[in-house]
């Protein structure tokens, strides 16, 4: 079956982002961007399922500007076949994510769609639920582990859940999404990184999937959160406990 | 028209971020959005129903009461709560694991643009929710009639409980098929929820091992705090999944947030920072949490913690 991983471009999750004077959105001019954590995490997945003989070819797509490419090479640098570019000037919401992927999903027809629980951008943590709501497929959210059986007709997911964990079974096709401890995504070797260049990337755009794209959600400002500043040091044990109890008024 | 909140529960109780939940429900409410109706949806719940009529703010609890909803499994709880919406204008719940996993597939089937983990109600159509780990909040206006939405539940008061609303049962939709619950392994303690607790004492990597992090138990004993870990402790395996606190795992904002032997990475900080106090004990000096911490105490988390659980004698 073919596996369908759906990745974002976002800013590294390393940067120390910054918000824009105006409070129209944050920064990204000269900034790092890298593929979402969690997507990485997903297109890893598809490649073990690949490596294990579960899934024969993987399509890694992504929905931005040209520059999303970029994060397309990376997944088809790690493994994956092929790419899909659905390219976008604008900030596409969750929902019509989700409708631009179960349109390039009618195309593809996979038996499994992954991608990350959530972007590290907007913490939404939407599009997998959703995708998996409009085609009507079982969805196998925050996965820590994921078992292809009965043949390829079940999926067993184990999820990590806010007591611990869960695990269900779901009827295939199905869509999953990524939580951190499912694997620990590879890094590409540098003769991956060239192979992956001259592996296909079909380009389309938002129009040819026949989406409305406009936003629901208008943004009226993004501004910087209340700072928190440094205390003071303690240098003792018996110090801390004391202003605890008499300072703070905490224990 | 109405709100309708989704609680949740274990079939025989209901969880506290209901009542978080509860209170934004009602905050939006008070925008003219009208009353507030409580879905409880599982299997012999009844005893979650009778607790829920004591919430305040809620007139009615819909009790859809069968055997497929008993693990609150996504494809059979989206159905149900897409039926019901025809009569509600708002659709709300917990930003919680289950609430996360189950409000988008509502959305999606009511063809709306979820807000998630709002923070802040400011009227009937625009929300603050924060971006980017919580280092910028985004003011956002809906677009759509409906609103759905998903609460953060440590930006709310847990709702009181002098409320008398009355129960209804409500027809049950089908069991789809599409997932089945297998089994849980759910992490058992005797110590308060991570997500409710007053005081949180949580270690990361400088704890060493799954050994050492249990140094941490003696003060959480003596403090009848909840134990808490940085994503880095977690994937050492140091801890369990659930203790994780940070972007994506647990949000809290307990009285007193003690972190030790954890750094302070950009994403562990997003869950905690509105932790009322927070103290940091960590060796290095230079570490990014003493720039958040109100108490900070440079030294060893191996001689701090035995003499911290002596002192709190």
């Amino acid at each position: 079956m073919k596996a369908l991983v759906a990745i974002k471009r976002v800013i590294d999750f390393n940067v120390k982002i910054r918000v824009k004077a105006d409070g129209s959105g944050v920064e990204t001019e000269n900034v790092k961007m890298s593929m979402n954590p969690f997507d990485e995490i997903a297109a890893e997945e598809a490649i073990r399922l690949k490596e294990a003989g579960v899934v024969d070819e993987i399509i890694a797509v992504s929905i931005g500007n040209a520059a999303a490419q970029d994060v397309i090479r990376t997944a088809l640098a790690m493994g994956a076949d092929r790419g899909i570019l659905v390219q976008s000037e604008n900030e596409v919401e969750p929902l019509a994510v989700a409708k631009i992927l179960k349109f390039v999903v009618g195309r593809e027809n996979p038996g499994i769609v992954i991608l990350g629980k959530q972007a590290i951008d907007d913490d939404a943590n939407q599009t997998g639920q959703m995708l998996s709501a409009l085609l009507g497929w079982a969805q196998g959210t925050f996965a820590s582990k994921v078992e292809i059986v009965d043949g390829g007709a079940r999926a067993q997911v184990t999820r990590e859940i806010d007591g611990g964990l869960e695990t269900i079974s779901l009827k295939m096709p199905a869509v999953i999404t990524t939580d951190l401890r499912l694997n620990e995504p590879r890094y590409a070797s540098l003769p991956n990184i060239m192979k992956a260049k001259k592996k296909p990337i079909d380009t389309i755009s938002v129009s040819d999937t026949g989406v409305d794209a406009s936003p629901r959600l208008e943004i009226i400002k993004v501004e910087e959160p209340p700072q928190r500043t440094a205390g003071i040091k303690v240098d003792s044990v018996a110090a801390l406990v004391e202003k605890l109890k008499n300072e703070a008024g905490v224990i | 028209m109405a709100i309708l909140l989704i609680a949740e529960h274990d079939n025989k109780i209901l969880k506290p971020a209901t009542l978080n939940a509860a209170t934004a429900a009602s905050e939006l409410g008070a925008c003219g959005m009208g009353d507030v109706c409580v879905l409880v949806a599982g299997h012999d719940c009844a005893s979650v129903a009778d607790e829920a009529t004591k919430i305040n703010g809620i007139t009615k609890i819909l009790l859809a009461d069968s055997a497929q909803y008993q693990n609150a499994l996504a494809e059979n709880m989206a159905p149900l709560i897409v039926e019901l919406a025809k009569d509600y204008d708002a659709i709300i719940a917990p930003a919680t694991t289950s609430g996360k996993n189950i409000l988008p597939r509502v959305a999606a089937l009511l063809d709306v643009q979820q807000i998630s983990e709002i923070t802040k109600i400011i009227s009937n159509d625009t929300f603050q929710r924060p971006i980017f780990a919580g280092n910028a909040i985004a003011t956002v206006k809906s677009l759509d009639g409906k609103k759905i939405i998903t609460v953060r539940t440590t930006a709310f008061a847990a709702a009181g409980s002098d409320g008398n609303g009355i129960v209804e049962e409500i027809s049950t939709g089908d069991d789809f098929g599409l997932s089945s619950f297998v089994r849980d392994e759910l992490t058992k303690s005797d110590r308060p929820e991570l997500t409710s607790a007053k005081i949180i004492i949580s270690g990361g990597r400088g704890m060493g091992s799954a050994e050492n992090f249990k140094l941490l138990d003696a003060v959480a004993d003596k403090l009848n705090a909840a134990i808490g870990a940085s994503r880095a402790a977690v994937d050492s395996g140091f801890a369990p999944n659930d203790y994780q606190v940070g972007q994506t795992g647990k949000v809290v904002a307990p009285e007193l947030y003690i972190a030790v032997g954890i750094s302070g990475a950009i994403q562990h900080m997003a869950g905690m920072k509105d932790s009322k106090v927070i103290v940091a004990i960590n060796k290095d000096s230079d570490a990014p949490i003493f720039q958040v911490a109100d108490y900070g105490m440079v030294a060893d988390l191996f001689d701090v913690l035995p003499e911290l659980a002596k002192a709190l004698e």
